[in-house]
């Protein structure tokens, strides 16, 4: 566990800030896509790559890296522009998304790029996926060796298969097992507690014999203790719910579902754009 | 006469021939893969002795993982093992997976293109008194239209414990296509099987045959009756070419061309669908290369419902007189 200073906090808000830019100009380039949920991640994205995860983006396929699985495909503007800040490809390229003969398809697909664990995009098949691979970890005595993260959205744990995983994963105390849960309130059609309520959440993930931990999601000091005392947990798997915002960083999109699966026109852009800037210089 | 140079059974067409369920030759195969590589692991939706997964849980308990009744994490969960380095067998009913799960395999195995195996026992009408929410009709269509999918459907045990030796090597995602109940033995161990490989079982003593019957499944050993019979037929008998298609896919399209470049005409038989099943690809591949008239031998569009397997065969136009008329109407068609 890397120790956290006040140094590398500011270094990671500016380039969590740099990401969003990124995610609103390639956005904006595609004309389609989801906005909310890859600026509300932005924050635990970059915490990951540039903080936590044991990776080597010029080795992508090293053996022994940390395992990403990311669940809901549909926020992949903040991956792949997080894997682009941290040398996986040139920045250029993220003007690709959504194009024709692109290697960032609209959901994220391994054969276009392999940097990717899995192919995602339709919901609910990640955290089994995960539990799969630290299984196989557990199976081979490596379930101290590395750690496979699971990143997956409230919406979808709608979605039948994701309590399928987390029996299995609860069965199976896979402790090299963390999941983040994004914890935004919204999915394509309103509010969760409206389409489908899953509170009490964290109750519930418990009584599935998970070790749940709650934090603000854009907090990356609370974020770096969760992320400790979820690798020293010996018997369950961990869940991380991060409670965060859809929208963050751009106020006019803040909290507001309707940014879920919509993309900013030119005005928009711009102005989301400018509030960014002011943030960097600050 | 059956094709000599096959080595089949020559007890098939004995009263007393030996009976073996098709799935008893995927649990034998499954064991053997299990010694030649450690890294084969077995997972099962709560289903260990109707798949026949039992042989390999008893020898390698460690690399068994009980799922429990829910399918669609047995094949994601199984993806995700795969990814590191595992060649997972998925073992349930093929009404269930393939069939409640499809998705899931679509999008975290063949997407991926991971060395994932799907095995889907109980499949056809012939699983019987069960009914027909557990007679998968239509899992070959299912599973065909899958890109980097392998189909593979055996005639009896043996070939069984061939194809799934062979899947545990191929490196691709596969389909392995299993029926409940006790089949005919007509292979032996030295009757040679090769993914994406079709035999001719039966052939003309002399002289070119008059209709190619081309099977999947365990109905081989009715088309073998059948051919047999209408050899003897009087006055002059009926020559038939009796093709074992057992991969679905890859489709031997070359053998299959061959088989209707010299009859002229073709019938298909399988316990499934014939709409979207091994006919339908066999069509897909002459109505392309070297169009004939064909009849297809199946579930005509319908579900099947309780009784005995051969009550069942017999009800739904799959039994041995079902296949003789087909032949017999085929060949009065031009061509």
């Amino acid at each position: 566990m890397a120790y956290l200073s006040e140094e590398k906090i500011i270094q990671l808000e500016k380039t969590a800030n740099d990401i969003r830019k990124s995610i609103i100009e390639m956005l904006f380039e595609a004309g389609s896509g989801h906005t909310a949920g890859a600026l509300g991640m932005a924050d635990v994205f970059t915490f990951f790559y540039f903080h936590i995860l044991k990776h080597d983006p010029k080795n992508p396929e090293w053996e022994e890296r940390d395992r990403l699985v990311l669940s809901n495909g549909h926020i992949c503007p903040v991956l792949y522009s997080t894997m682009a800040h941290a040398g996986y490809f040139p920045l250029e390229e993220l003007k690709t998304l959504r194009k024709f003969g692109t290697r960032l398809q609209g959901h994220p697909h391994r054969e276009y790029l392999p940097f990717v664990e899995t192919s995602s995009g339709p919901l609910g098949l990640g955290l089994s996926q995960a539990s799969g691979m630290a299984l196989a970890d557990k199976m081979d005595g490596k379930s101290k060796d590395r750690f496979i993260y699971c990143f997956l959205s409230d919406g979808e744990l709608d979605e039948g298969n994701s309590w399928e995983a987390m029996m299995f994963a609860g069965k199976n105390k896979l402790r090299n097992l963390i999941a983040v849960i994004d914890r935004n309130n919204i999915q394509i059609s309103g509010n969760t507690e409206k389409v489908m309520p899953l509170e009490p959440l964290a109750d519930k993930i418990r009584a599935f014999n998970w070790h749940v931990i709650e934090v603000d999601g854009h907090d990356f000091k609370v974020f770096n203790k969760a992320v400790e005392e979820a690798q020293k947990v010996q018997d369950k798997p961990i869940v991380i719910i991060a409670n965060t915002i859809p929208g963050k960083g751009v106020s006019f999109m803040e909290r507001n579902y309707k940014w879920h699966g919509k993309t900013p026109n030119k005005e928009e852009a711009k102005m989301a754009l400018e509030e960014l800037r002011r943030f960097s210089k600050k | 006469m059956l094709n000599p140079k096959l080595k089949l059974n020559p007890k098939i067409f004995n009263p007393d021939c030996e009976q073996v369920s098709i799935r008893k030759g995927f649990g034998q195969g499954l064991t053997l893969s299990g010694e030649m590589n450690k890294n084969v692991v077995g997972l099962c939706g709560d289903l260990v002795e109707s798949t026949q997964m039992n042989m390999f849980v008893e020898k390698f308990s460690e690399r068994f993982i009980e799922v429990g009744v829910a399918e669609q994490n047995l094949v994601t969960i199984a993806s995700g093992m795969s990814a590191m380095g595992k060649i997972p067998f998925c073992a349930s009913y093929a009404m269930f997976s393939p069939g409640r799960n499809w998705e899931q395999i679509r999008t975290t195995i063949a997407y991926n293109d991971r060395p994932v195996k799907i095995v889907g026992s109980h499949a056809g009408i012939s699983v019987g008194s069960d009914g027909g929410t557990h007679q998968a009709l239509e899992d070959i269509a299912l599973m065909r239209v899958m890109p980097n999918m392998e189909v593979i459907s055996p005639c009896d045990a043996i070939e069984a414990k061939k194809a799934t030796l062979a899947l545990a090597k191929s490196g691709k995602p596969g389909y392995l296509r299993l029926a409940r109940e006790k089949t005919p033995v007509v292979t032996t161990e030295e009757t040679s099987f090769n993914i994406g490989k079709a035999e001719i079982y039966w052939l003309p003593d002399v002289g070119m045959a008059q209709v190619g019957i081309i099977v999947t499944g365990g109905l081989m050993h009715r088309a073998l009756l059948a051919a047999k019979e209408l050899e003897g037929e009087s006055p002059l008998g009926i020559k038939t070419k009796v093709m074992n298609l057992s991969t679905i896919k890859p489709i031997d399209a070359n053998a299959i061309i061959a088989l209707a470049k010299e009859t002229k005409r073709i019938v298909t038989v399988e316990d499934h669908q014939v709409m979207g099943g091994m006919g339908s690809a066999v069509a897909e591949v002459l109505a392309q290369n070297y169009p004939v008239p064909m009849e297809f031998v199946g579930v005509q569009d319908r579900f099947g419902q309780s009784g005995t397997p051969d009550e069942l065969i017999e009800h739904y136009g799959m039994g041995k007189d079902s296949i003789k008329k087909a032949v017999k109407k085929v060949l009065k068609r031009k061509s």
